[in-house]
């Protein structure tokens, strides 16, 4: 029986750059922004890193293929870098493949950055692309908004809730984490905004609203992850360890099986209990100080709060509206802002989550600054309610 | 055993256009147009053609049969999508017919239907015509406002006859009313139309025809002249000898003449009232002329299409956008957005593999668990079975079904926004995301009933290519 990763690879060191509308900023630009101030955290050389992940979403808007424009933009000494997609999840992958790499005994120092340049399609939004030869003759041509609108149709069908109920929780959700970033520096949107601006604004894909749906940005973020042991020969202290790095992956029962009626999220609720196993975690709600969930919408946040049983099933309004996530919640959820006002540029988003968290642990997040955390969650879904991937890790202190 | 018509079908797009505004839009232009602008013509959606119309009229005819495959499927029309690729032979795979078919394209006339099903009714098969069409005048022009789009289909065999072929004349002439030589049709004066065409070349086949039946012009009950003149007709009739109240009306100003299909269409919306012993002269006009001779019998009577002309006619809803009805029919280059950009290329050996999901609309039965399933892959998706290759092919065609999911979308590309798309579970099984064509708004919500319907999903202008898949529609 394996034992998992708890508490076998700590982080050395964890950079990000600034979210936004990098105009002036190339790929390379945003990694190197991520990677030096990463390298500066961890204390340690570019030369001492033996092997690095590169997670990078969508190639054809972005860096082209395969590990080597990583390679380039840090002149990297010729070590195996290897590139990651895996939609959303991409930059906690990468992460994985570091994190295993070092747990393996492969390498002792390991890097794993994540990078995305969404701004330059010429149109808001994230860009239109082909699904695959095959996906393409028969997909609707969804929108990521109106992908996840249907959890929003889903999960009001299922518990039965009109429209309104469940609009408020969403306007909630989005007015909570721009309270949150407009109190970070690196996020993207930094503006607050009111309840009934979330709830008059336009529809994009009915009923997620322009603010239900999270900004779309360039970033990148970067961890060097290693042994404890090595951490602390290197004279580091407050180590902050991976309790848990877990990953489920849509094999098409939801969209093909009519055991999913589309209100939930199945890989979300088996990718938790398996991290919740891996860090010996039994009481989620309690032993969970904060959150960084995949808000790429205000509903997915809503209904992960369930899947992640951090609320009870079909009671996610109820304890949004409760105040529960709020950054004075029990359960602070996107204390930095999340995708919400980071924006989300793919292949960066898992990084900059576990980023805040590692800030938070290390009680170095300023302003914004949490009361003695001591677990925090990373979760990001990738693709579709129906067809997804979610990643999940968990950190706390060692 | 005599030949005749055994059924029947047909399609009118639900969107029927107010010819006020079309006339309101170009008065300026020809004040002329002003006396047309009352009643309205059908109007094809974004993603119908002639082909799409013509599986759903195709399938309304089989409908009214217990599971008869036709031996032929003529496809007539003069509007077809592809020049070279055999449309019918698309038609015959959404309908899910067997490959042993003989199919084949009727063009370049307005009485290809006609030439058609007079072919059909004097081989050896029988088989089914279908004709439709998606009719294209310039904007601002008096055929714009007299032409609608439909399809029509007739059935030869498999069932009781409701119409008994007497017989059937042809004459060939090269009268140039109009002609397509490019884009749009070039015509001339109506009223020579009318004198040298209409009232020379009809007459002298049909005088040929009810000769050789032995028929007298007088005891002719139902007079089908396609023609977008008014006054044609009964000038024809007069001519002949035809009783004015045998003539059938071209309906143009409920749906507009329907070019190729017309003669098909009115034939169809004959038999839904003729009654046991009626004569039913049906006739098609262009370059010569066909004349088709029927007597209705006792079963006509007794038959009810599945939906048929009254039914399709019914199902209207009113446009009064006619700068929809100009973008939908590209006689206007409309912004489409960069999203719209985006390439949008059929890979041809992938569709190969996947036409029978993407044309014939069919899914998979597990024999081993009995899981329905869409689209059909290599395991069953059934989580306590996953069978290796146990499927066997289960058509979606004719199921209905409720909306899970679904949502509005105003983010993504769409012909006509908002993109209307979500998750369907059909009754009898399987599910799947899908997109929802002519959504009204307000009308959709989880639990909606939907039918299904073959549609064009994209264009692809760049390779004079379209794709088509199924699209679900909510059930009034």
């Amino acid at each position: 029986m394996a034992e998992g990763i708890k508490d076998k690879v700590v982080i050395l060191g964890m950079g990000c750059s600034k979210f936004g509308e990098r105009w002036d900023a190339s790929p390379s630009d945003l990694m190197v922004e991520a990677f030096e101030e990463c390298l500066t955290d961890a204390g340690i050389e570019r030369g001492e890193i033996e092997a690095a992940w590169f997670g990078a979403g969508i190639d054809a808007f972005h860096v082209g293929a395969s590990a080597m424009p990583m390679a380039i933009a840090l002149r990297l000494n010729y070590i195996p870098v290897t590139k990651v997609e895996n939609m959303c999840a991409t930059g906690t992958e990468a992460f994985r493949g570091a994190v295993y790499a070092v747990a393996s005994g492969a390498c002792d120092i390991a890097l794993a950055l994540g990078v995305e340049k969404l701004k330059d399609t010429g149109y808001g939004g994230l860009p239109q692309r082909s699904r695959g030869v095959e996906n393409d003759m028969y997909w609707p041509n969804l929108s990521a908004p109106g992908a996840f609108a249907q959890l929003a149709t889903g999960y009001r069908a299922r518990h039965r809730l009109n429209k309104q109920d469940l609009k408020r929780a969403m306007a909630h959700v989005s007015v909570k984490s721009h309270a949150n970033g407009a109190r970070n520096p690196k996020a993207h949107l930094r503006r607050e905004i009111t309840e009934q601006q979330a709830i008059d604004a336009p529809f994009i894909a009915e009923p997620i609203g322009l603010y239900d749906c999270c900004g779309v940005s360039d970033g990148s973020a970067c961890a060097i992850v290693t042994t404890p042991e090595i951490a602390r020969s290197l004279g580091k202290e407050h180590l902050v360890s991976v309790k848990a790095l877990q990953l489920a992956v849509s094999n098409g029962t939801e969209s093909s099986h009519e055991s999913w009626d589309g209100s939930y999220l199945k890989t979300t609720r088996i990718a938790a209990q398996r991290a919740y196993d891996e860090a010996g975690v039994r009481k989620p709600a309690q032993e969970i100080s904060m959150t960084e969930v995949h808000d790429c919408f205000s509903i997915t946040e809503l209904v992960t709060m369930e899947d992640l049983q951090l609320a009870e099933e079909g009671k996610g309004v109820t304890a949004v509206l409760d105040g529960n996530f709020d950054a004075e919640g029990k359960l602070p959820c996107q204390i930095d802002g999340g995708l919400k006002c980071f924006g989300h540029p793919i292949g960066a988003s898992g990084l900059r989550m576990i980023y805040e968290n590692y800030l938070q642990l290390q009680d170095r997040a300023g302003p914004r600054q949490l009361a003695d955390p001591k677990l925090g969650l990373n979760h990001n879904l990738g693709g579709f309610p129906h067809q997804n991937i979610c990643s999940i890790s968990m950190i706390g202190h060692l | 055993m005599s030949s005749g018509i055994t059924g029947f079908g047909a399609y009118i797009p639900q969107a029927r256009l107010q010819r006020a505004v079309i006339a309101e839009a170009n008065a300026w232009f020809d004040a002329g147009l002003k006396s047309l602008g009352r009643g309205q013509r059908s109007m094809c959606n974004w993603d119908e053609d002639a082909i799409t119309m013509g599986v759903e009229a195709a399938a309304d005819c089989l409908a009214g049969f217990d599971g008869y495959a036709p031996e032929s499927l003529y496809f007539a029309s003069t509007t077809f999508p592809f020049l070279d690729r055999q449309n019918s032979v698309v038609l015959t795979e959404a309908l899910d017919l067997p490959r042993q078919v003989q199919a084949m394209d009727v063009s370049a006339s307005q009485r290809a239907a006609t030439s058609a099903l007079l072919a059909l009714l004097q081989g050896e098969r029988g088989g089914m015509v279908v004709a439709s069409e998606h009719r294209r005048a310039k904007a601002g022009s008096r055929a714009e406002m007299l032409w609608g789009d439909a399809a029509a289909a007739v059935a030869t065999g498999g069932g009781p006859v409701l119409a008994e072929f007497l017989g059937g004349e042809s004459l060939a002439t090269d009268f140039v009313d109009h002609y397509r030589g490019g884009e749009f049709d070039y015509d001339w004066e109506e009223r020579w139309i009318r004198d040298e065409g209409y009232l020379k070349i009809v007459p002298e086949a049909v005088d040929r025809l009810l000769g050789n039946c032995r028929v007298e012009a007088g005891d002719i009950t139902h007079f089908i002249l396609p023609t977008d003149q008014a006054r044609t007709p009964p000038a024809v009739a007069k001519r002949l000898g035809i009783d004015p109240g045998a003539i059938v009306d071209n309906h143009a100003a409920t749906v507009g003449v329907a070019g190729a299909a017309q003669p098909l269409l009115l034939l169809a919306k004959t038999l839904e009232s003729a009654k046991p012993g009626d004569l039913i002269l049906l006739t098609g006009f262009g370059q010569g002329c066909d004349a088709l001779l029927f007597r209705a019998t006792d079963a006509v009577s007794g038959f009810k299409p599945a939906r048929g002309v009254a039914g399709t006619l019914a199902a209207g809803r009113e446009e009064t956008n006619y700068s929809k009805f100009l973008a939908f029919n590209n006689l206007i280059e409309r912004d489409i957005g960069k999203r719209g950009e985006t390439d949008k290329q059929t890979y041809l050996s992938g569709y190969n593999r996947r036409r029978d999901l993407v044309t014939s609309f069919a899914g998979g039965k597990c024999r081993e668990c009995g899981t329905v399933q869409i689209p059909r892959e290599k395991y069953c998706v059934n989580p306590d079975c996953n069978a290796l290759d146990s499927q066997d092919s289960y058509s979606f065609a004719d199921k209905q079904g409720v909306v899970l999911t679904w949502t509005a979308d105003r983010l993504t590309f769409d012909w006509s926004p908002p993109a209307y798309f979500g998750m369907v579970q059909f009754d009898g099984g399987g599910k799947l995301m899908m997109d929802f064509t002519e959504v009204c708004e307000g009308g959709i919500d989880s639990g909606s009933r939907i039918s299904v319907h073959f549609r064009i999903r994209q264009f692809d202008p760049q390779r004079g290519f379209r794709k088509y898949f199924w699209k679900a529609r909510i059930l009034d």
